[in-house]
């Protein structure tokens, strides 16, 4: 990875707004500026049939010889099968309303990630070759023909678009650049050009059940070892079931959350919740991600990444399934699960919490519940023993995750269990929040180290957001429900806005959850001692019996 | 834009100069007509287009609170999960342009010396929107009087709405001049800002010089270059019923209007002013928002493929059983020994 400039010198770095016109710029593949190709073995192995080694900055890309054909084949099914598509191509009146919406041209200045002229680079190409206009008039209908520069351009611009769909809620149409986006990069993979840091993941998951390959047994060891320091901080031994069948729920969260820091602080906390509940439920080593790159690339593969949910719910027998923090994750269960892989199986009920009874209406058909709807359930009917204090050394602010904001419209639970476990909460600036909420600047398969420089940019935005309430109110923490805004959030915090703490939410539950028969806390999740530590019962003790002979 | 000029141009020229060489019949009936044509049989030929994909997916793009635990308030319009709710967001979207009535300008600053991005409410551009649309919709309304006899009740009632600053003869309808100064602000605001000239088609210039084309032409009509309203009517009175009378003595600046008229309704089909029918089709807009609650069902929903539990056991069952997680078929025993 190339040495990253400082934040100053990558702000005095961001480009002038060009003067000429876009479809005379040619795209730019200079190191750090494009995600490094998949392998063909990978692409071969997921069935895709011109999977060849190329790389970006060669000038030829070894498409295969009918290429174009794939393409305008590739666009006519796809415009037959998706009105959303021929719809979005057709009436943009380009008000650009959406122009300044995009992190990533906040981030970037660059035109072509104005999501109006990012839908524009297939827009030209459809008026060609599809509309009537453009097949009389050409360019003066804003048409333009497709070469190989324009392959490259879609390569270039469709994988610098995080599918956050925030252009979608100012769009006056609701044109929604993720689908376009998907759809495209759809198209590339029929070329056989897909990105490594997507490819990857699709194919473990495949194989061994989650993004990261980790093998059943490894799984389980990994587990144990947060059991243990789950052991140290609360000295309670917790041995969470794994694919056991006969257990009401299923339980899935993104593979992100058992793997790497600070996601295992969060997985911590659903451990402890679930054993203080003491919750009938399972973990699944095959079902073993909620996440689901497929979705940033192809509905097909996402399709089949995703049916292994209710595979394993009904294999195990479980009632009804429990998600983990996630965000595209919710959105592919919010919006595609559903459809893509519905009905659920039979023995599927819709789900109840065993704790307080209440019945989650809204997830009648899917049958899964988002973690922080059960949690915030549980939250009001006051069945957990909370110490918020334990967190008060965390002046907390909330990022609203894009798909559980856009696609989902989890606003309040979250904030419900967040002011429950944290004393002091502050938001960040009205239009940075909520359904407006930008981006980390990362999502969608863009969290790979070699385009770090994009992705400080494009995550600018959430940044300057947070240092206002950082300066502003001395906000040290920022909570969110992704695991990709959990890995991809802390090195972009650290560069913008250093001294702010990146956690998922279940992280500061744990801190705040009064277990029954645990030691007191002197630690919180990350094993760092804790400023308001609790008071040793023998100590407490004794102040009250001072207490007692005062009065 | 100079391109859309140009066209324009060519427009304005066809319809003076065809006025003058005696081409009335041609300009007045032959066209208009053919337009009428294929502006109806082209809207519903691309909204047939339209609608003959289906709707694979339910995308609809959420702006608000969802509807879940029974005591957090669910925002109804802005994250609708009844019909009755969508139609609401619907309409909100249709009249009142809720979207882009969230509109806010991103400005680059700095505040206290480090560089700031800062988003500020924006409504200019829907003001000047509703502005245009609106003006546009009472003009059409008042031009019913030239369509139907007798004229009914409610066309004196938009005019007298629409003329009540009671200023010359004949009356000055308000609609009139912000039609224009809409037109002209949405022209400005392409022209002066880099960004919107960036993304600017010739399309784009092209259908704001034709609405100012048509709007300028109607207004010399009726202030200026006054034309005889009531030939004006028998003449299109026979237009609409299809009993073409000579169009003989109309002013050229009626020529004008109506071949601008002509291409716009010749154009729009084909062209962006399709938005007035594709907003009603939006999935992003048009959709529940109920997703988990009800199964939205894709037509060409392809079979389920994936890699199942059995093929995952026989990948790892040793490991598996070494780790003592539970399996469905135990692994061989061991050969050697």
């Amino acid at each position: 990875m190339a040495k990253m400039p400082t934040p100053d010198e990558l702000l005095a770095a961001t480009p002038a707004f060009p003067a000429r016109n876009w479809m005379d710029t040619k795209p730019d593949f200079r190191a750090g500026t494009f995600c490094y190709p998949a392998k063909p073995e990978t692409m071969a192995g997921m069935g895709f049939a011109n999977a060849h080694a190329w790389a970006p900055d060669e000038e030829d890309w070894h498409l295969p010889e009918n290429w174009e054909q794939i393409l305008y084949d590739g666009l006519k099914k796809r415009l037959e099968k998706h009105r959303s598509l021929k719809i979005f191509l057709d009436v943009c009146v380009r008000c650009g309303a959406c122009a300044d919406k995009c992190h990533f041209f906040l981030g970037t200045n660059d035109p072509k990630n104005m999501p109006v002229l990012r839908a524009e680079l297939l827009r030209s190409v459809y008026r060609q070759d599809f509309t009537l206009a453009g097949r009389l008039l050409g360019k003066y209908a804003g048409g333009r023909k497709l070469d190989k520069a324009v392959v490259k351009e879609w390569f270039s611009y469709f994988y610098q678009c995080s599918e956050c769909r925030r252009c979608s809620l100012y769009c006056p149409y609701g044109i929604d650049t993720a689908e376009i986006t998907v759809i495209v990069r759809e198209m590339l993979l029929e070329l056989g050009l897909g990105t490594n840091w997507i490819m990857d993941p699709v194919s473990n998951c495949n194989r061994t059940g989650n993004h990261l390959g980790i093998q059943p047994h490894a799984m389980k060891e990994i587990v144990e070892f947060l059991c243990d320091d789950i052991e140290t901080i609360t000295g309670i031994r917790i041995d969470p079931p794994f694919n056991e069948k006969g257990h009401e729920i299923l339980f899935i969260t993104p593979s992100g959350d058992y793997f790497a820091d600070p996601g295992i602080y969060t997985f911590m906390g659903y451990l402890m919740l679930f054993h203080e509940l003491g919750l009938d439920y399972t973990l699944s080593t095959y079902a073993s991600e909620g996440g689901n790159f497929g979705s940033f690339v192809s509905f097909d593969i996402a399709k089949k990444l995703n049916a292994k949910m209710y595979a394993e719910a009904e294999r195990l027998g479980s009632k009804w399934i429990l998600g983990g923090e996630c965000g595209h994750m919710w959105r592919v269960v919010n919006q595609y699960m559903a459809t893509y892989n519905g009905p659920t199986p039979p023995k599927m009920e819709q789900p109840v919490s065993p704790v307080t009874g209440t019945v989650f209406t809204n997830a009648a058909a899917t049958k899964m519940v988002h973690i922080a709807e059960f949690t915030a359930d549980l939250i009001h009917h006051n069945k957990l023993n909370l110490k918020p204090e334990r967190n008060n050394h965390i002046i907390a602010t909330w990022h609203d995750s894009c798909n559980p904001a856009r696609a989902m419209g989890l606003l309040e639970e979250p904030r419900a269990v967040l002011r429950a476990v944290c004393n002091n909460f502050v938001e960040m600036p009205v239009h940075t929040i909520r359904e407006e909420t930008f981006c980390c600047g990362s999502g969608s398969g863009l969290n790979t180290e070699e385009i770090m420089d994009l992705r400080m940019r494009g995550g600018l935005p959430r940044a300057n957001a947070l240092r206002y309430v950082h300066d502003k109110h001395g906000v040290n923490w920022m909570g969110c429900v992704c695991a990709l805004d959990r890995a991809a959030l802390p090195p972009l915090v650290n560069y913008w806005v250093p001294g702010v703490t990146v956690s998922g939410l279940h992280e500061l539950v744990a801190n705040a959850l009064v277990m029954k028969g645990e030691i007191p806390r002197t630690m919180d999740m990350r094993q760092e001692d804790l400023p308001f530590p609790d008071e040793d019962p023998a100590d407490a003790e004794a102040s009250a019996d001072t207490v007692e002979e005062d009065a | 834009m100079t391109i859309a000029l140009g066209a324009s141009l060519i427009i304005l020229l066809i319809g003076w100069a065809g006025a003058a060489l005696g081409l009335q019949y041609l300009l007045g009936v032959v066209l208009p007509l053919a337009a009428a044509v294929v502006f109806v049989v082209g809207f519903i030929w691309r909204v047939v287009y339209w609608a003959k994909s289906p709707v694979p997916f339910a995308i609809p793009t959420v702006g608000g609170q969802q509807k879940s635990l029974d005591w957090i308030k669910p925002s109804r319009l802005d994250a609708p999960w009844t019909n009755t709710a969508v139609i609401g967001r619907m309409a909100l979207e249709i009249l009142t342009f809720r979207s882009l009535f969230r509109n806010t300008n991103a400005e680059r600053g700095t505040i206290n010396g480090v560089p700031r991005i800062t988003y500020y409410s924006s409504k200019w551009i829907w003001v000047f929107a509703l502005l245009f649309h609106y003006s546009m919709l009472v003009i059409l309304l008042r031009h019913a009087r030239l369509f139907l006899e007798p004229v009914p009740l409610w066309v004196g009632v938009v005019e007298f709405v629409d003329g009540v600053m009671q200023i010359g003869a004949p009356r000055f309808y308000m609609t009139d001049a912000l039609i224009l100064l809409a037109l002209l602000f949405l022209f400005a605001r392409r022209l002066n800002s880099e960004k919107l000239r960036a993304i600017s088609l010739p399309a784009d210039w092209f259908a704001l010089f034709l609405l100012i084309g048509i709007a300028g032409s109607g207004i010399c009509m009726r202030y200026m270059d006054k034309v005889d309203i009531a030939q004006a009517k028998v003449f299109i009175m026979g237009l609409a019923t299809l009993r073409p009378v000579s169009p003989e003595g109309l002013g050229h600046i009626f020529f004008v209007h109506l071949t601008f008229v002509s291409a716009l309704l010749i154009y729009f089909p084909f062209s962006k002013l399709m938005h007035m029918g594709g907003v009603f089709l939006s999935p992003t807009r048009t959709m529940r928002i109920n997703t988990r609650q009800e199964r939205h069902i894709n037509p060409w929903n392809p079979p389920k493929k994936y890699h199942t539990y059995a093929e995952y056991e026989d990948d790892f069952r040793d490991a598996m059983a070494e780790a003592g997680l539970p399996l469905e078929k135990q692994p061989e025993p061991k050969a050697d020994a």
